[in-house]
């Protein structure tokens, strides 16, 4: 069952393409995100899914509604957290997710157990204003806030920009349960490593979706030689690989260095001989690409 | 002259009965990377805080680029850079409107402004742009142009808090090669982050807990003493001993 369904959406600010011809569709009970940088078009086409903003052309429908002539059934039956905190933030917590609760014509009683998991954590500071909590309990009510009245569909941009990568963490694992009881994801995330935790996503740049993929396709797709370098030198390393005649790409990775290389062969000992001429102690190993590198491959291309 | 920018002894701060940071006992080298991790209200931008001068501790005593935290503060404020990514240049000013700025504030004269200005523009490659809003320029741009802003003064050691969120995985890499770039010119770096992979590229981490600092040791130490892989696992493992709410 498709619980939206993106057909050639089209969408400009003046003269900026913030959205070109992009389709896509999300199913129950699947987690689809969408994965690009500021600008790439993912609030955009959040808002135009939850029917704030009307696209220029093109067509959707959310929860079997028609994203044009039903929009108040849509915003009946859809969760919706934006990037922005934009809870009350002179009213408690609990006169927030009240407030909520009673727009939607329901209670916390009544669906507090699709809540329970990040609102007993808020509990303790019921009588606390909005505005006077930290950003990881501000992301737990405002959660909580766009789950009150079950909607059968959620959307979620940045949920975890800015948050601390062990409440990432334990985000995710929340929006997993979710997922099992039936309920459509559609998230956004500039952090390439929760790509993992989604079941597709979307890879988007300057409007356009690149790529539509589950994580573990879009690794496979990767059909160059990688290389990791690692070494005690990483800035010299780079700086000695950029001015290397063979080299395609290199880039920074964590603890080690990602390499491409023009030749098609293996070429791990030649690059170890260019850099130990070079005064440079390396260790060299080829390895499977992740979804950054993927990310970044697809985006270089994009750009040519 | 001691091989220590930052040296700091039971730095603490309380907000009424609320230890935000508990006897923190720290040095940074010169010249290296030091990336200061921790979770939402760990505590870190309250140490970030004292250690620019900005916030008065409740007790301990520091030396930021060998001034007194208490006594030198506006010494400290002219020998350190600052940027962070909630704020860090005008909008509503040009990229030259800024640099002028931000060069008059840190007292450099008219000249070496206009010197130092043409340089960074030149470094960034946006001769055209010199003259649009920053407003109107792409993220990645403006975070580069905020870094270089906060260093045109040659401060000994730079603060980034947060530096880059919201930027693609390439402009991210690039906005790496200036912290290197500046730090093999012996700018100390001292720096804040969520992304872990970058918690690798620094020379040694600290890790907040509860307003204490529980571990300080170059990644590949922590990564064997946690046995784990990589940073991000190191991190969760520490931040999950939390007890701290709110």
């Amino acid at each position: 069952m498709k619980a939206i369904i993106v057909e050639n959406i089209v969408k400009t600010y003046q003269k900026v393409l913030a959205v070109n011809n992009v389709s896509f569709e999300v199913e129950y009970g699947e987690i689809f995100g969408l994965i690009g940088p500021d600008g790439a078009g993912k609030t955009s086409i959040m808002r135009i899914l939850t029917t704030l903003i009307l696209p220029d052309s093109g067509a959707f429908q959310v929860d079997n509604f028609d994203g044009f002539k039903q929009f108040k059934e849509i915003r009946k039956s859809i969760g919706y957290m934006p990037g922005r905190f934009s809870l009350y933030p002179d009213l408690t917590v609990r006169e927030n997710i009240n407030l909520f609760a009673s727009i939607f014509n329901t209670s916390i009683a009544e669906n507090y157990h699709l809540v329970k998991d990040i609102y007993s954590q808020l509990e303790p500071f019921e009588n606390r204003p909005a505005g006077k909590l930290s950003g990881g309990m501000k992301q737990k009510l405002a959660l909580s806030c766009a789950l009150i009245h079950k909607p059968n569909i959620l959307f979620l941009d940045e949920p975890t920009t800015g948050v601390d990568a062990l409440s990432r963490v334990e985000f995710w694992d929340m929006l997993k349960k979710l997922k099992y009881d039936g309920m459509a994801i559609l998230v956004s995330t500039p952090y390439m490593d929760e790509v993992s935790k989604c079941d597709r996503i979307g890879l988007m740049q300057n409007g356009n979706m690149l790529k539509i993929e589950s994580p573990k396709n879009i690794e496979e797709d990767f059909r160059r030689n990688l290389y990791a370098i690692k070494t005690e030198q990483t800035y010299l390393v780079l700086e000695t690989l950029k001015s290397y005649k063979y080299t395609d790409t290199v880039f920074a990775f964590g603890e080690s260095i990602h390499y491409t290389d023009k030749r098609i062969e293996d070429v791990s000992v030649s690059i170890f001989d260019y850099l130990y001429k070079n005064h440079l102690n390396i260790e060299i190993k080829q390895i499977r690409a992740n979804v950054e590198d993927c990310f970044m491959d697809l985006m270089r291309n994009s750009n040519e | 002259m001691s091989n220590f920018i930052i040296q700091t002894n039971k730095l603490t701060k309380k907000f009424g009965k609320f230890v935000a940071a508990n006897e923190l006992t720290f040095e940074v080298k010169k010249g290296e990377i030091f990336g200061f991790l921790g979770a939402n209200g760990a505590g870190k931008t309250t140490a970030i805080r004292m250690l620019c001068g900005l916030s008065k501790p409740s007790s301990g005593s520091a030396t930021v680029a060998g001034f007194d935290i208490y006594t030198q503060t506006e010494s400290i404020k002219k020998n350190i850079g600052y940027m962070s990514q909630k704020f860090s240049l005008y909008n509503d000013l040009t990229v030259l409107e800024n640099l002028a700025f931000f060069g008059g504030i840190y007292g450099l004269s008219k000249n070496v402004v206009k010197e130092k200005s043409q340089e960074l523009i030149t470094k960034l490659q946006i001769e055209e742009h010199k003259d649009k809003l920053v407003e109107s320029l792409p993220l990645g741009w403006k975070q580069k142009l905020a870094f270089l802003t906060s260093v045109i003064h040659n401060p000994k050691i730079i603060f980034l808090d947060e530096p880059t969120g919201g930027v693609d995985p390439i402009t991210r890499r690039k906005f790496w090669d200036l912290i290197y770039e500046a730090s093999e010119n012996g700018i100390t770096v001292f720096i804040t982050t969520h992304y872990m992979d970058e918690s690798e590229y620094c020379n040694r981490v600290s890790i907040m807990v509860d307003g204490e600092i529980v571990e300080l040791d170059t990644p590949h130490n922590l990564k064997e003493k946690y046995d784990c892989n990589k940073m991000d696992d190191v991190f969760v493992k520490i931040a999950r001993k939390s007890k701290r709410v709110e």
